[in-house]
């Protein structure tokens, strides 16, 4: 028995893989198809996600639809590939208001240290102490609803983990010796800061971001889901999923498909945010 | 300062600073909730009317005043007033609370559950595909949505296999797809912290004395592995504190059942500030006691730690 602790597969032993490399190929293709479906959805689709053919409404995957029709007989293919946009562009936004406030905070707390640092920081406990959901919902309440807002939302939960992280990098990067060098040879603050920290700390911050692209997916579909993102006719993947919730016993591909779409991205995302961190670490 | 003390006094400001800054959010900025709520023509208030709402729900009082009334309140229990139904807070999340602490405990049982196993099959499996497989169980579960899971989960086993009825449930079978469907998010961060922590345990140069001097797998297993897993789990505690809210919020919402997360929803729905300054402060009190006993713990379990602590 003992025998067992000793053949497991040692993590840290290096190894021909060619399996991950596969799996990371496949990821970078499921992102590239989502993009383009949010850049050009119409090169994807001939129907128009909007208005549906009342003859054609609740119809099984075939050819013609092949992620069938809704209730009101738009083809869902259409409304997937057109909801692309609206899913990605939120989560981009996402991301984007967590990585410019939260390395804002992160730097400004790692390089001045003392009280500024502390205050900073109990900033970022309050924003971790509040559950994710619950901090979007706030912010939602404050805002109104829509999908610029959800988005803005669910970045402002994002904001304390890339605080902390850009923290620990500004922290890190300073106490080596030839940060202590450059500012030895006069170099100012804001130069040793581009020069040297930031090209140290961007490989992290870059992973983070990957990472925080796929749950801010995730995230946004959820407030969708729960009626807070877009408005009805506009095709977004949480509401898609949300306006099906009807016809779960008769139409399963309504739910089903849209669902695999988001979780097939999601887990692309997190893929590559962790091939991200493997060739930075 | 000995260490317990700080990290108490510690928590007790982040919890005094979250509670400032959801009434700041909350109820200060939007500039009034009275007008947000009552101001619409099909109510067809009058202006001395919308006065006296705004001084039984104390909004005319400066800010500070208000916000001193609400700490005091929250102190003695009385979370204010929900702007929907008229109802006291404290009240309506009394009534709501059971349902979704059952839900709750049961679903964070069935993720330990699923997670040791997992975790199990994916170090000591007896194939290497196996192991493989149950390696990525848990990244795949972190990217499925939790409301498109319990659909899901609805559609095959109720409507698809009939195992369980839609209608006239009883309440076991009523719970038997919300547990399922918020375990599996809490399982998935679970899975991954036991599943490192064994790697590296096994790693230790420990576990190779321990076996020379002749110790069996299921001996390590339960007393070096076990024991050195434990403090890597529990440091991730709140980030499961905080998915299991998420997870009831959003279970209770695709099952229509009652509870905290439902009411959390319905009173976003309707821009009901109390209920919701009132769950987002005692969600946050929560996560920061949880990670309060967490660290006031490891240096219990972990020998190693109580040399860094005092020094």
């Amino acid at each position: 028995m003992s025998a067992v602790i000793g053949a497991l597969p040692s993590p840290r032993v290096g190894r021909a893989r060619p399996r991950p490399r596969a799996t990371l190929v496949l990821a970078i293709g499921i992102l590239a198809i989502a993009l383009a479906w949010a850049f050009v959805p119409g090169l994807f689709t001939a129907h128009d996600p909007l208005a549906g053919v009342a003859a054609e409404a609740l119809q099984p995957p075939s050819p013609a639809h092949p992620f069938g029709t809704d209730a009101t007989g738009r083809d869902l293919l259409a409304r997937v590939v057109f909801g692309a946009g609206n899913s990605l562009a939120g989560a981009a936004l996402a991301v984007l208001v967590g990585l410019i406030a939260g390395t804002a905070i992160g730097v400004l707390a790692g390089s001045s240290g003392g009280f500024v640092e502390e205050a900073l920081m109990r900033v970022v406990d309050v924003l971790l102490a509040i559950p994710g959901l619950l901090l979007a919902l706030s912010v939602i309440v404050l805002l109104g609803f829509g999908v610029t807002n959800a988005a803005i939302a669910v970045g402002i939960t994002s904001i304390a983990v890339f605080a902390r992280l850009a923290r620990s990098q500004v922290v890190r990067v300073r106490r080596t010796d030839y940060v202590e060098a450059a500012f030895g040879s006069g170099g100012t603050f804001l130069a040793v800061l581009r020069r040297h920290v930031l090209p140290n700390s961007l490989g992290a911050v870059v992973a983070l971001a990957a990472l925080q692209f796929g749950s801010a997916i995730l995230q946004i579909s959820t407030l969708g889901f729960l009626g807070y993102g877009a408005p009805p006719p506009i095709p977004e993947w949480g509401l898609l999923i949300a306006e099906s919730r009807d016809y779960v016993a008769t139409a399963w591909w309504l739910t089903t498909l849209p669902g695999l779409v988001v979780a097939a991205v999601v887990l692309a995302a997190n893929r590559i945010a962790a091939a991200i961190r493997e060739s930075s670490a | 300062m000995p260490y317990a003390l700080r990290r108490t006094a510690q928590a007790g400001l982040v919890v005094i600073a979250t509670f400032v800054v959801a009434f700041l959010l909350l109820q200060a900025l939007p500039g009034d909730a009275i007008v947000a709520r009552y101001a619409s023509p099909e109510l067809g208030l009058t202006d001395a009317q919308l006065d006296e709402l705004r001084t039984v729900y104390g909004t005319d009082r400066p800010v500070w005043e208000q916000l001193w009334a609400s700490a005091t309140g929250f102190l003695t229990g009385d979370l204010g007033t929900s702007l929907q139904s008229g109802a006291a807070v404290e009240t309506l999340l009394a009534a709501a609370l059971p349902s979704t602490l059952t839900l709750a405990a049961l679903g964070f049982l069935a993720a330990v559950a699923l997670a040791v196993a997992i975790a199990a099959v994916a170090t000591f499996g007896r194939a290497e595909w196996l192991r493989r497989a149950f390696r990525s169980l848990p990244p795949l579960f972190v990217s499925i949505p939790v409301f498109w899971l319990g659909i899901v989960l609805l559609q095959v086993l109720s409507f698809q296999l009939g195992l369980i009825p839609v209608i006239n449930a009883s309440p076991a079978q009523a719970l038997v797809l919300p547990v399922l469907t918020i375990a599996v998010p809490i399982a998935a961060p679970l899975a991954q912290v036991l599943i490192r922590a064994i790697d590296d345990t096994v790693a230790e140069p420990f576990i190779a004395v321990a076996r020379a001097r002749g110790a069996g797998t299921r001996w390590l297993l339960g007393r070096e592995v076990a024991r050195n897993a434990a403090l890597p789990t529990l440091t991730i505690a709140g980030v499961l504190f905080g998915e299991l809210v998420a997870g009831a919020v959003v279970t209770e919402t695709v099952f229509a059942r009652t509870g905290v997360g439902r009411l959390t929803q319905e009173a976003v729905a309707n821009r009901d500030i109390p209920v919701l300054q009132a769950v987002v402060v005692i969600s946050a009190i929560g996560f920061v006691l949880i990670n309060l006993a967490v660290d006031l713990a490891a240096p219990a379990i972990d020998p190693r730690l109580r040399r860094a602590v005092h020094a």
